[in-house]
């Protein structure tokens, strides 16, 4: 199983810092999504993306993690290089995070 | 007392115009906002202020106007807008020749400036956010420096009896925030129903991101007739609690999930949402099913509000060139490959190679790096290359690099785009609340 059976993301961009918002369907799976996406597995997972560090708010009352990463965008979305400058499709790539193995 | 109706007409520049149309016929609106600037925006727009002073608003605010002007003058609601961008005065007098146009004549504009402080920026040698350097550092490339108004600054346009406000550069959350206090009078100091404000707002502003939009992903989250989709609207309680709504027969979805999406959109720390009028706190909100197609939100509040504003500035920062082609077939990625080894050679016999530049594969690597995907085989790929250049002669060659790859590259390549554009960046800034003096002109026919 993985984050997409279970949640939706979806990511934006402020100057140089991505968000990204995990939320699970069901308001009951959102304890897995907060075992499992913690700040480091996601530094794993965007490694080739985020070269700063990453904050995490969990908002459990929303059935929701926040998530900022800094540095994250190349610049910033009014500079950068890149294809996708806003980081819009940054969101789609947590959702490929296996579930199973899930410590608890 | 009866719910205020406020209407989300757009949530970028370039948004549709039908859903707004929509609205302002069938959503029986007190309000209608139109939220148009991003972060270069007016820096862009600035530019077209250069060549042509009667220009630098919204590209699109007489077609819009044109439109809803109509269901306004006919209905009696508020519209409020930021699509003044870099000329906010020429917006109004665009905003009453369509008027005249329509035969509109008891209609009133209200603009609001005071947003442009590149003046100021350029007297004070402030430090760049995210940056260890200061505005000194952009001189000779500033085009444009607009701090963030809030609501204060729009009240007066609304206490005029206006029938539309145009702003420059205003916190968008703020174009909703202000009719709210106009009309139930809260005050500026308010922090817990500021705060409500706010998130109503935060809300409405993108749109239909908050009624159906870029939430679709079939099979997993599905959305009913997603190219009808419709605007949001709320009705505001005079506490600011709210319900988030759309119009009876437009396609997308109003729920739990779409509204956690758009409140969490771009948020940064939950508890502390800086706004001119105030630090919101979203921490606590609640969303709740109310019934199909609505959702109650309540439970923001706030803090006192900032004592400095948020500043953006434009300015030129050279040039990107780019290129781009296709491969296809067995063997696609290790021939897009060999093309970008070509391409990395090329530009270290250009002396290129030593400007920042990404050369990567679409369909492979561009969008999150190597690492994710790493293990699986494109049919396809594109070869992309883009080049930060400090001249537009030395952009031109990235394209033609590319395009040199037909005859000069690994087999099989094909559709070879080039493009070069002027990079105008944005940077940020902070500017102490009493350095801006906001003023409201109002216009009539």
């Amino acid at each position: 199983m993985k984050v997409r059976d279970i949640a939706l993301a979806r990511s934006g961009d402020k100057g140089n810092r991505a968000t990204l918002s995990v939320i699970a369907h069901d308001p009951k799976d959102y304890p897995l999504l907060e075992r499992v996406l913690t700040i480091d597995r996601l530094q794993e997972h965007y490694r080739d993306v985020v070269r700063g560090a990453i904050q995490r708010y969990p908002l459990p009352h929303l059935g929701a993690l926040q998530f900022v990463m800094n540095d994250a965008l190349a610049g910033g979305v009014t500079r950068s290089l890149a294809l996708d400058a806003h980081g819009k499709t940054l969101s789609a790539a947590v959702l490929d995070i296996e579930l199973d193995g899930d410590p608890a | 007392m009866k719910p205020f109706r406020i209407g989300s007409g757009a949530g970028y520049s370039g948004d549709r115009i039908d859903p707004a149309l929509d609205l302002a016929e069938r959503g029986e609106l007190d309000a209608l906002v139109f939220e148009c600037l991003a972060e270069r925006t007016i820096a862009l727009a600035q530019l077209r202020r250069s060549h042509d002073p009667q220009l630098g608003y919204d590209p699109l605010l007489k077609e819009r106007m044109r439109a809803v002007l109509p269901a306004c003058a006919r209905q009696g609601f508020k519209i409020i807008t930021n699509m003044g961008a870099a000329h906010p005065r020429a917006a109004g007098q665009a905003v009453l020749e369509i008027a005249r146009e329509l035969r509109l004549p008891g209609l009133r504009v209200a603009v609001v400036t005071g947003d442009d402080v590149l003046p100021w920026m350029r007297e004070h040698d402030v430090p760049l956010l995210e940056s260890d350097q200061t505005v000194r550092s952009l001189d000779g490339h500033l085009i444009s420096a607009n701090a963030y108004l809030g609501a204060e600054a729009m009240l007066p346009a609304l206490q005029s009896g206006a029938d539309v406000v145009i702003t420059g550069r205003v916190a968008d959350p703020a174009l909703f925030l202000a009719p709210l206090m106009h009309h139930f009078g809260w005050k500026a100091n308010d922090w817990q129903r500021l705060g409500q404000g706010i998130v109503v707002g935060h809300l409405l502003e993108c749109a239909a991101q908050v009624s159906g939009g870029y939430i679709a992903d079939p099979g997993h989250v599905d959305v009913p007739r997603l190219a009808d989709v419709g605007f949001p609207l709320a009705e505001v309680q005079a506490d600011g609690r709210a319900v988030i709504t759309k119009l009876e027969g437009t396609g997308g979805r109003v729920d739990r999930l779409t509204c956690t999406a758009q409140l969490l959109y771009e948020l940064e720390d939950p508890g502390r949402y800086l706004q001119p009028d105030v630090v919101a706190d979203f921490s606590g909100v609640r969303l709740r099913e109310e019934g199909p197609g609505r959702v109650a939100v309540e439970g923001a509040t706030g803090h006192p509000r900032p004592d400095q504003l948020k500043v953006t500035l434009g300015y030129r920062e050279g040039f990107i060139g780019e290129g781009q082609i296709s491969y296809a077939g067995p063997g696609a990625r290790a021939r897009g490959e060999l093309a970008l080894a070509v391409l990395e050679r090329r530009l270290e016999l250009l002396g290129l190679d030593a400007l920042e530049h990404r050369a990567e594969m679409i369909g492979v690597n561009a969008m999150h790096g190597p690492w994710l995907g790493v293990d699986r085989e494109p049919y396809e790929v594109r070869v992309r290359l883009a080049v930060r250049t400090a001249t537009r002669a030395q952009a031109e060659l990235v394209g033609q690099e590319v395009e040199a790859l037909y005859l000069n590259g690994p087999a099989g390549g094909g559709g070879v785009t080039q493009s070069l554009r002027e990079v105008v960046a944005a940077a940020s800034a902070l500017i102490p609340r009493e350095a801006i003096r906001t003023e409201c002109h109002v216009l009539e026919l």
